[in-house]
């Protein structure tokens, strides 16, 4: 397919919005798992929650059973998540300190890390933290430790910068967070989960042709079977 | 008969010498001793090397005692908050150093500082620019890079209630960074909420005994602000 009807095939699709990003996510977390949320997109999951059942949300600042936003008059002024805004505790809640909160991170105890991302490599390298090696005032936070702890990383981003470059690469030009570690990623086109062969689209947003998504993929990809 | 809570901001803050290194507790400005910083800045120390999870916001707290003059040197995870302009001016006047590292890392530094461990393997890191020229060694087929304890000579805290003993409890996620770098300084200094009588606490719900607590002062302050 050439680059003009690659464009008019995305053309004629609607991208997915941010929360339909974190609901295609949501619905892919399991009964049961202890689940880390970063900053961004994936924070929006905690919206997405299937209600029939129980995931418990950390927060890297010692939250364990991190719940919604409050009602405005009932917000608890001690308790914030990682991204710093007010949020409550559920039910079976419990607080830690920052030893322990990332003892637990970095111990391998979260199920999953669901995180934003600049790139995304093929071979699962993850770029999230700085955007060149002359960054001289990078954010680091816990995403190194979050990408090295937890059971399994997702990506949820989108496909492309805003000036049309993929943010699926063959390798990330960025500085990394972590080497070989995402195992999916969810961006506003696609669903892909990263294998030793690369990239695998699990699923597109409707209309979109694999040829149409290649030809705003830097990294190869492939149809899952 | 033990007595840590001290009457003064003065007498709380004495002692506290040019180019100490200074835990700074909190998470944002939740669990950060902001009167206890306005204090440092009326104490007068300087050529200060801060420890916080964060590079100041604004102008209060940390970001006053930059604007003041007074830190050589920040070491934290997240430089980048939503109004880090005091850190920004430092910064780009060469005023300040900035040293930045994993939050884990520089939690787990800080709990091996208080536990008497000199240093430790940890994965974080481990394939990046943050782990360049150190120490790497593979355990069980996996690559570990080796960090170094830090250690305070001061930590600044905030607690929620504290008796004379100095036993502390926190409320709620303003607990963060305070219990583990109480561990990690030779002098801890807490800001209490409240004071309570001794044996008011429950032994159980005592996050931070008072063995690692050197001084307490009282500041009601009432409910912080996100800032």
């Amino acid at each position: 397919m050439n680059v003009n009807a690659s464009a008019s095939v995305l053309a004629a699709c609607k991208p997915w919005t941010r929360a339909e990003i974190a609901a295609n996510a949501a619905h892919d977390i399991p009964e049961g798992f202890y689940v880390n949320l970063g900053i961004g997109i994936p924070v929006l999951i905690a919206d997405h929650l299937p209600a029939d059942r129980e995931i418990v949300i950390q927060s890297e600042n010692g939250v364990l059973g991190m719940g919604p936003a409050p009602e405005p008059d009932k917000i608890n002024r001690w308790l914030i998540n990682a991204g710093k805004q007010y949020v409550t505790m559920v039910p079976g809640g419990s607080y830690m300190h920052h030893a322990d909160s990332f003892a637990l991170i970095r111990g391998g105890h979260l199920d999953l890390c669901v995180l934003g991302a600049f790139q995304v490599a093929e071979n699962g390298d993850l770029a999230n933290w700085a955007t060149s090696d002359g960054d001289h005032m990078p954010a680091v936070g816990g995403a190194m430790d979050l990408a090295a702890g937890a059971k399994r990383i997702w990506v949820l981003m989108e496909h492309t910068t805003k000036s049309g470059e993929s943010r699926l690469k063959r390798r990330c030009s960025y500085p990394l967070t972590a080497p070989g570690v995402v195992k999916r990623v969810y961006t506003n086109l696609a669903v892909l989960d990263v294998t030793d062969d690369g990239f695998v689209v699990r699923s597109m947003v409707p209309g979109l042709t694999l040829e149409a998504l290649q030809d705003v993929t830097e990294a190869r990809l492939r149809m899952a079977n | 008969m033990i007595n840590k809570i001290v009457q003064s901001m003065a007498e709380a803050l004495a002692g506290i010498r040019d180019g100490a290194v200074v835990l700074l507790g909190g998470f944002g400005s939740i669990g950060l001793p902001y009167a206890l910083v306005e204090g440092l800045i009326e104490q007068g120390a300087k050529e200060l090397t801060v420890v916080a999870n964060n590079a100041g916001v604004g102008r209060v707290g940390l970001a006053k005692l930059l604007d003041a003059g007074r830190v050589r040197k920040i070491i934290c995870s997240y430089p980048r908050t939503s109004d880090p302009v005091a850190f920004l001016e430092a910064y780009r006047a060469g005023r300040v150093e900035l040293e930045v590292m994993p939050q884990g890392t520089m939690a787990e530094r800080m709990r091996a500082a208080g536990a008497g461990i000199p240093a430790f393997y940890t994965p974080t890191s481990v394939g990046t620019k943050l782990a360049e020229g150190k120490e790497v060694r593979e355990f069980a087929g996996r690559q570990y890079v080796l960090e170094e304890a830090l250690h305070g000579d001061v930590a600044l805290i905030e607690c929620w209630e504290a008796d004379r003993w100095g036993n502390l409890t926190y409320r709620s996620s303003a607990r963060n960074f305070n219990p583990v770098m109480a561990t990690a300084a030779k002098l801890t200094i807490a800001q209490a909420q409240h004071i309570v009588e001794l044996g008011v606490l429950d032994p159980e719900k005592v996050v931070t005994p008072g063995i690692y607590v050197s001084r307490v002062v009282h500041v009601p302050y009432g409910e912080p602000t996100i800032t």
